[in-house]
C-alpha cells in the first residue's frame, strides 16, 4: 500500500454500498472500507442510501429514477469522493445522473459535480489514490469477469488486474471472450430468462475453461448470476467480489456456498 | 413483410432450440469480431474517422431536406428521376409502375434492405413480374422463402449443408452426382444459374448504401459484383433508398466508405464500390436507358429532432449485430421484422410501432458493446431506454413490471422503511436457504419476479444481516 504523507489532508470518501451488497454480501462493504482506509481515506457511510435508481431508470421509469438520484445527490454531494464497489452503480451516478437530471434546474449542475467525483472502487484506488499493491494473500488461481458497465462506462479493466497482481500466491487466468456480457442485465434476466441463461452458460463454460478455482468480479449482480449458474451446474468453481480478496477478507463462504 | 416482433419470446425460444441455427450463429462471432478488430487496429486514426463520419451524418440530418432536394436536382439534370414515397405502399406502387411501363417480365435484384422493408418481391410476383435475387446470400434465402437474418450477410443463419440441399431441390437440372461440398462449387452453381437471368432481365433493382447530393449519384458496395450487373445490364435501373442515405459530397462519401467496410467485414474496402450517376449517356458504352431513385420515408422523418434522431446516422455495417450477445443467442429472425440486432431493436419500433415491437428494446442487457463498436457512435442503449420510457408512459408495459417497479421505488425513496424491509428480506432468504447458502427456488415470492431466475440458476442466499445493520452494530458497539 502506498503510504500517503501525513501532511496531506485525508480525503473524506462516502461509500455507496449498493443495494445488492447491502442485502446479499455485507463483507464487500467492509472490505471496501478497509481498502479505502488503507489508501489513506476517511470513510463514511451516509445512512440515507438505498439504491442508485438504476432498476427504475433501465425500466423506463425516469420519474422514480430521478427522485432517487436527487436523494443520492443530497446525501453524497458533501464529500470529496463517492466510491462504489460496483461499476454498474458507479456508472449510474457518474454517467447517467447528469442525463437524467439535465432538465432539473436545481439539480443538473449538482448531478454533474457528483458525477465527476464518483468512482468504481478499484478505479479509485489505482487512478485517484495511486495504490499499486495490497498486502493480501490468496493461494490459488483466479479469473476475472469485467462487468459491462465497469468496462465500457467506467473504463475499468487494468485497475483490478494491477491490484490482483500484488496479491501473494495468486495466479491470474484471463477469461476468454472476456468482453461479453454475462446475461444478468438487471430485470432482463427474469424477463428474458432463456436468453439470459444462454448468455450465462457461455460465460460459465469460459470460466471453467480457464481452470481457475475462483471467479472474481467487481459487480455483485454479475457475480450472483454467474455463481448461481455455476452452483446449478454443480461446478466447484467459487465466486467472490474482488474487494474481498484484495482486502484479505475471505473467511466468509464464497457466494452461494454453504457453511463450512 | 408482416412483423412477428410481438412474438419475440416465442421466436427466441424456437431459435435457441434450433440446433442448425445455433451452429450457423457460432460462426458469426468468431469471424466478424476478429476481422473487425484486426482492421481497426491497423488504422490508428480509426476513432478520428468515426468522429468525422458522425459529424458528416449529423450535419446532413440537421438539414436533411436541403440535401435531399439537392440530390434530386442533380439526378434530374442528368436525365434520371427521383420518386418520394411516404410509406411502403407508395414505394411498392412506384416500383411496380416503373416496371409495368417498361413492360418488364423479369427483374434482377441486388441487395436492398429497403426492398425487404417494403416487401417488393412478393408484390412484384403477385403482379406477374419475376424478381430474381442476385446476391448469393439473398438468392439462397429467396429459394428458401426466408427473410434475411443479417444486414450484410442475409443467409448467415443457413449452414453450407443447407445451401447444398436448397440448390439440389431448386435447380431441377442439377446432376445428383455433382459434388457440392466446397463453397466454391456452390458459388459456381449459383453463378451459372444467375448468369442466364442477368441477361434476360428487363429491370434491375438495387439498394443504395449512399446517395451523393453534389453529383446525384447512388452508391452500392458489394463483394460479388452482382450489383454491378444488376444496375448496368437491364434497360431500367431502380435504386431503392431511404431518406437517411444522402451525403453531401464525394469527399464525405470516402470517409464513410473507409468506416463501412472495416466495421462490417474487416475489409479496407469492399471488393466493388460502384457509383451510378444517371442513365446511359450518348457516348457511354453501356448502362441502363432509365435511372430511377425511389426514396422512402416510412416513419424515419418522425425521428428527426427527437432523442432518437441518432439512429438515422446508421450506415448498416452490421457491427452491432456481430458484437451483440442477444443476436448471438437468437439470430436475426427472432426480432420478427427486417432489421435484427441492436440497431433493429432500436429502429423497428419507429417503423412498425411500439405496440408491435415492444419486446425488442427490452430484450437487452444494455451491455453497451453495440455503441462501442458502432462506427457512427449511435447511443443504442440510451435509445432502447427511451423506448422503455415511452412504453411505460403509454401504459404498454406489462402490469406486473409496472407494479413491481412502483413498489420497489416506494421503498427505495424511504430509507427507513427500506432498511426494515431489507433486514426482513435478508433474514427470510437466509432462513429459507439454511446452511446450503443458496436457493433453488424462492418460497412465498411471486413467481413472475423470481421464476425467471430460479428456473435457470440458483439464487445465492444473503448472509443474513444487511450491511447497514451490521455497520450500525459495529459503530455503536465500538463507540
Amino acid at each position: 500500500m502506498t503510504a500517503q504523507s501525513n501532511t496531506v489532508k485525508r480525503p473524506r470518501v462516502a461509500l455507496f454500498v449498493t443495494c445488492l451488497v447491502d442485502l446479499f454480501r455485507p463483507t464487500v462493504g467492509f472490505a471496501s472500507i478497509k481498502l479505502l482506509e488503507d489508501a489513506g481515506c476517511d470513510v463514511e457511510v451516509p445512512s440515507v442510501q438505498t439504491c442508485c435508481g438504476q432498476p427504475a431508470y433501465n425500466s423506463g421509469d425516469s420519474i422514480n429514477a430521478a427522485d432517487i438520484a436527487r436523494q443520492v445527490i443530497d446525501a453524497f454531494e458533501g464529500y470529496d469522493y463517492v466510491v462504489a464497489p460496483s461499476g454498474s452503480c458507479g456508472g449510474m451516478i457518474s454517467k447517467h445522473y447528469p442525463d437524467l437530471l439535465a432538465a432539473d434546474k436545481d439539480y443538473a449542475d449538482r448531478a454533474r459535480k457528483l458525477a465527476a467525483k464518483t468512482f468504481e472502487l478499484t478505479q479509485f484506488l489505482v487512478d485517484v489514490r495511486k495504490v499499486d499493491k495490497v498486502t493480501a494473500r490468496l493461494d490459488g488461481s483466479v479469473t476475472y469477469h469485467d462487468s459491462c458497465s465497469s468496462l465500457r462506462e467506467m473504463g475499468v479493466k487494468a485497475q483490478p488486474r494491477k491490484l490482483l497482481a500484488s496479491v501473494g500466491g495468486l495466479t491470474f487466468k484471463e477469461l476468454p471472450d472476456g468482453e461479453s456480457c454475462c446475461g444478468f442485465g438487471g430485470t432482463f434476466c427474469v424477463k428474458y430468462p432463456e436468453i439470459s441463461n444462454r448468455m450465462v452458460e457461455e460465460k460459465t463454460d469460459n470460466i471453467v475453461k480457464t481452470g481457475a478455482g475462483l471467479l472474481l468480479a467487481g459487480d455483485l449482480g454479475c457475480l450472483l448470476n454467474m455463481a448461481g449458474k455455476l452452483k446449478r451446474q454443480g461446478s466447484a468453481v467459487q465466486a467472490r467480489h474482488v474487494a474481498e480478496v484484495l482486502a484479505g477478507m475471505t473467511d466468509e463462504p464464497a457466494i452461494g456456498e454453504g457453511e463450512r | 413483410m408482416q412483423p412477428t416482433s410481438h412474438r419475440f419470446i416465442d421466436n427466441a425460444h424456437e431459435a435457441l432450440h434450433n440446433e442448425t441455427l445455433q451452429q450457423a450463429l457460432a460462426n458469426v462471432r468468431v469471424n466478424f469480431i476478429e476481422k473487425r478488430r484486426i482492421a481497426v487496429e491497423a488504422l490508428p486514426e480509426f476513432d478520428d474517422l468515426r468522429k468525422a463520419g458522425r459529424d458528416i451524418r449529423d450535419r446532413v440530418l440537421s438539414d436533411l431536406d436541403t440535401h435531399l432536394l439537392a440530390f434530386e436536382a442533380k439526378v434530374q439534370a442528368q436525365g434520371g428521376q427521383v420518386h418520394w414515397c411516404a410509406d411502403a405502399e407508395a414505394a411498392r406502387k412506384t416500383v411496380l409502375k416503373i416496371c409495368q411501363e417498361a413492360g418488364a417480365k423479369r427483374v434482377t435484384k441486388g441487395k436492398t434492405m429497403i426492398g425487404e422493408e417494403i416487401g417488393i418481391n412478393d408484390y412484384l410476383e403477385a403482379n406477374h413480374i419475376e424478381p430474381v435475387e442476385t446476391d448469393l446470400g439473398e438468392y439462397i434465402i429467396q429459394l428458401r422463402h426466408e427473410a434475411p437474418s443479417h444486414l450484410i450477410a442475409p443467409a448467415v443463419h443457413v449452414t453450407q449443408k443447407q445451401v447444398e440441399e436448397t440448390f439440389r431441390k431448386a435447380h431441377r437440372d442439377l446432376d445428383p452426382k455433382r459434388n457440392l461440398e466446397e463453397p466454391s462449387s456452390l458459388l459456381a452453381e449459383a453463378r451459372e444459374k444467375l448468369r442466364q437471368r442477368f441477361l434476360s432481365a428487363d429491370v434491375g433493382i438495387t439498394g443504395a448504401n449512399f446517395l451523393v447530393a453534389e453529383t446525384g449519384t447512388s452508391v452500392i458496395v458489394t463483394n460479388e459484383g452482382n450489383g454491378d450487373l444488376t444496375q448496368t445490364l437491364p434497360r431500367v435501373h431502380i435504386a431503392l433508398a431511404s431518406i437517411d442515405k444522402v451525403v453531401p459530397t464525394l469527399d464525405d462519401l470516402t470517409v464513410l466508405l473507409r468506416l463501412l467496410a472495416r466495421s462490417a467485414t474487416g475489409q479496407e474496402m469492399s471488393v466493388y464500390t460502384t457509383l451510378s450517376t444517371g442513365p446511359r449517356r450518348a457516348d457511354d458504352h453501356d448502362g441502363p436507358g432509365a435511372y430511377h431513385v425511389v426514396i422512402l420515408d416510412n416513419g424515419r422523418s418522425k425521428l428527426l429532432g427527437t432523442e432518437k434522431q441518432d439512429l438515422l446516422r446508421c450506415i448498416r455495417c452490421g457491427a452491432c449485430l456481430n458484437h451483440c450477445p442477444i443476436y448471438h443467442a437468437v439470430g436475426g429472425h427472432a426480432y420478427g421484422w427486417v432489421y435484427g440486432g441492436p440497431i433493429g431493436a432500436a429502429l423497428t419500433p419507429a417503423l412498425v410501432g411500439l405496440e408491435e415491437a415492444h419486446h425488442l428494446p427490452n430484450a437487452s442487457t444494455l451491455c453497451g458493446r453495440c455503441e462501442q463498436v458502432c462506427p457512427m457512435q449511435i447511443p443504442i442503449p440510451n435509445i432502447l431506454r427511451h423506448w422503455r420510457e415511452e412504453e411505460l408512459r403509454r401504459g404498454l408495459a406489462p402490469v406486473a413490471m409496472r407494479r413491481g417497479i412502483g413498489i420497489w421505488a416506494f421503498f427505495a425513496k424511504r430509507p427507513v422503511l427500506y432498511r426494515l424491509a431489507t433486514r426482513i428480506g435478508a433474514r427470510l432468504l437466509r432462513n429459507f436457504a439454511g446452511k446450503k447458502g443458496r436457493l433453488a427456488r424462492v418460497p412465498l415470492a411471486p413467481p413472475v419476479l423470481t421464476q425467471g431466475w430460479t428456473d435457470m440458476r440458483d439464487l445465492p442466499a444473503p448472509s443474513g444481516k444487511t450491511f447497514h445493520a451490521l455497520y450500525r452494530q459495529r459503530r455503536t458497539g465500538s463507540s
